[in-house]
């Protein structure tokens, strides 16, 4: 998002070297959801389509409550509308604000090749930088929350950036800032975490017993966390996945090919190198040339 | 092309238009693909006017080398059909690589190595043009799942860089056994390199009367 020099960086992509990142000692934030708040009214999708200056083309209704139906270039953030019902037979309408999870650990950024294209700032904020982006969608298959859309127009890939501009100059998130219920709250993770605790704690009082924080240990935690009220099955909320990780066949492309590869494609030519200079080059000599005459001579007369 | 009197055709013209274009979209593809694998090779997409360009030319070459590839298979699977030879001259490729000629067993048109540069890049070009197809974001990243476009991309990887081996393995053989090279730019060879490379070949060609590069009865 920014040309601002941050020098608070955790992680840069495609990068072989330590990002500047001497200003780092900041708190890292968070984003806390809170689905047993959340009334599905959309301010959050208007103020982030607001704030970023997004506009999604109008589509059609789909006999659902989801409005767009997906995830887009211009679409960063969506309410995502369930109707469960539980083993009782009670029906729940689940209510969840879908968008980057802003992984600790990013697969997008660990699969992105263009260096600088994908950061991580200090406080945790995975962000894209769309000068660097090449269009690849090698995110996409990073992502273990399906989360960014690359754009068929600019070839650029897009997705919630957690109001990282805002965040820098000590404003909380657009949705935040709009969220009439309080179901969204912005701070210091280590508060989210706490303040957390006392929504599920008053949530079990009132029988959800499975009341839980999504703070998913698979991508080392996230800096946009769910209090969610069936903590135990988060994939009832519009496919949340349950245990998400980076997907091993990534780990093996980024973590072990591309290391090895290189040393095998330079293994490959020195072995080349060392033949020729071991063995030399392999030349025809003059006896080749008289035994191959004699050949020639030979077949002349048989046919 | 003229060809100097006595020599042999190794390979027509069409044979080497249709290689060296192979070749080019082999290059091209292989600075651009390792521009997108690593990113200490990321310069190399400067070479194609940046990241973005690298990234949506790539696949274009890939599909000028996917059929001038088919072109080749055309022209030289009937010569690549692996025989028994085969298995006597991969039992002596010690003294193949240390330019030893004796005891390694006559070899007609394309000895086991050429063969094998052959049939594996038969297999690694349809490997790479579908998991390529697969991971085009631009036309195809809609069409399959993202758990399919990961095992693409892992394949395509692999793919390329089994193809990036053989790749140098082929071409330094061609600068080792001397006179290679000119067998596929100007096309000819003397009969001294066929004997020596290439005696069942040469014995052929000189039984049916044939300047190359088939006998003439297998025409």
């Amino acid at each position: 998002m920014s040309d601002l020099q941050s020098q608070d960086y955790i992680r840069i992509s495609a990068s072989t070297l330590t990002p500047p990142s001497t200003r780092r000692h900041e708190d890292q934030v968070a984003k806390l959801i809170d689905t047993s708040r959340c009334i599905g009214c959309k301010a959050c999708q208007s103020a982030c389509m607001e704030w970023n200056n997004l506009r999604q083309e109008v589509g059609h209704f789909e006999g659902s409550y989801d409005n767009p139906m997906d995830l887009s270039p211009s679409v960063w953030t969506l309410m995502r509308f369930t109707e469960w019902e539980d083993d009782k037979g009670n029906l729940e309408w689940l209510i969840r604000k879908d968008g980057c999870m802003h992984c600790e650990d990013p697969g997008c950024l660990k699969a992105c090749p263009a260096p600088g294209a994908i950061v991580q700032y200090a406080n945790g904020i995975v962000d894209f930088i769309s000068e660097n982006c090449i269009g690849c969608g090698y995110c996409v298959k990073g992502c273990p929350f399906d989360i960014p859309r690359v754009s068929p127009v600019d070839h650029k890939s897009y997705k919630c950036t957690l109001c990282s501009d805002r965040v820098s100059v000590g404003l909380e998130p657009a949705c935040v800032k709009a969220c009439p219920t309080g179901a969204i709250m912005f701070g210091a993770k280590t508060d989210m975490q706490e303040w957390a605790g006392e929504r599920i704690a008053d949530l079990k009082s009132r029988g959800f017993d499975n009341a839980g924080l999504y703070d998913p240990p698979g991508v080392n935690g996230t800096h946009v966390m769910y209090v969610l009220h069936h903590a135990d099955k988060p994939s009832i909320y519009a496919n949340l996945p349950d245990q998400p990780r980076i997907s091993p066949l990534v780990d093996l492309w980024k973590g072990v090919v591309k290391p090895l590869s290189l040393v095998g494609i330079a293994l490959a030519a020195i072995a080349g190198f060392l033949h020729w200079i071991v063995e030399g080059p392999n030349e025809v000599e003059p006896q080749d040339e008289a035994d191959a005459a004699n050949i020639l001579k030979r077949g002349s007369k048989s046919p | 092309m003229t060809r100097p009197q006595g020599t042999l055709i190794r390979n027509t013209m069409a044979a080497r238009i249709n290689h060296w274009i192979t070749a080019g979209c082999f290059v091209l593809l292989m600075l651009s693909g390792l521009s997108m694998f690593h990113p200490m090779l990321f310069f190399l997409s400067e070479l194609f006017g940046g990241g973005q360009w690298t990234r949506a030319v790539h696949p274009w070459i890939g599909i000028v080398l996917s059929l001038s590839y088919l072109g080749l298979i055309v022209q030289f699977w009937r010569e690549n059909q692996w025989n028994r030879d085969d298995i006597a001259w991969m039992r002596v490729i010690d003294r193949v690589l240390a330019n030893e000629e004796r005891g390694v067993p006559e070899v007609a048109r394309f000895n086991a190595g050429q063969k094998f540069v052959f049939w594996s890049m038969a297999l690694l070009v349809p490997a790479l043009l579908l998991t390529g197809l697969t991971i085009w974001e631009v036309y195809f990243g809609s069409y399959t799942s993202i758990e399919v476009q990961r095992t693409a991309v892992l394949i395509h990887s692999l793919a390329a860089i089994a193809a990036i081996l053989v790749w140098i393995t082929h071409v330094y053989a061609a600068i080792w056994v001397r006179g290679s090279v000119r067998g596929m730019t100007q096309g000819y060879v003397t009969p001294g390199w066929a004997w020596r490379h290439h005696r069942k070949w040469l014995r052929r060609l000189a039984a049916t009367g044939s300047d190359g590069p088939s006998p003439r009865n297998e025409r």
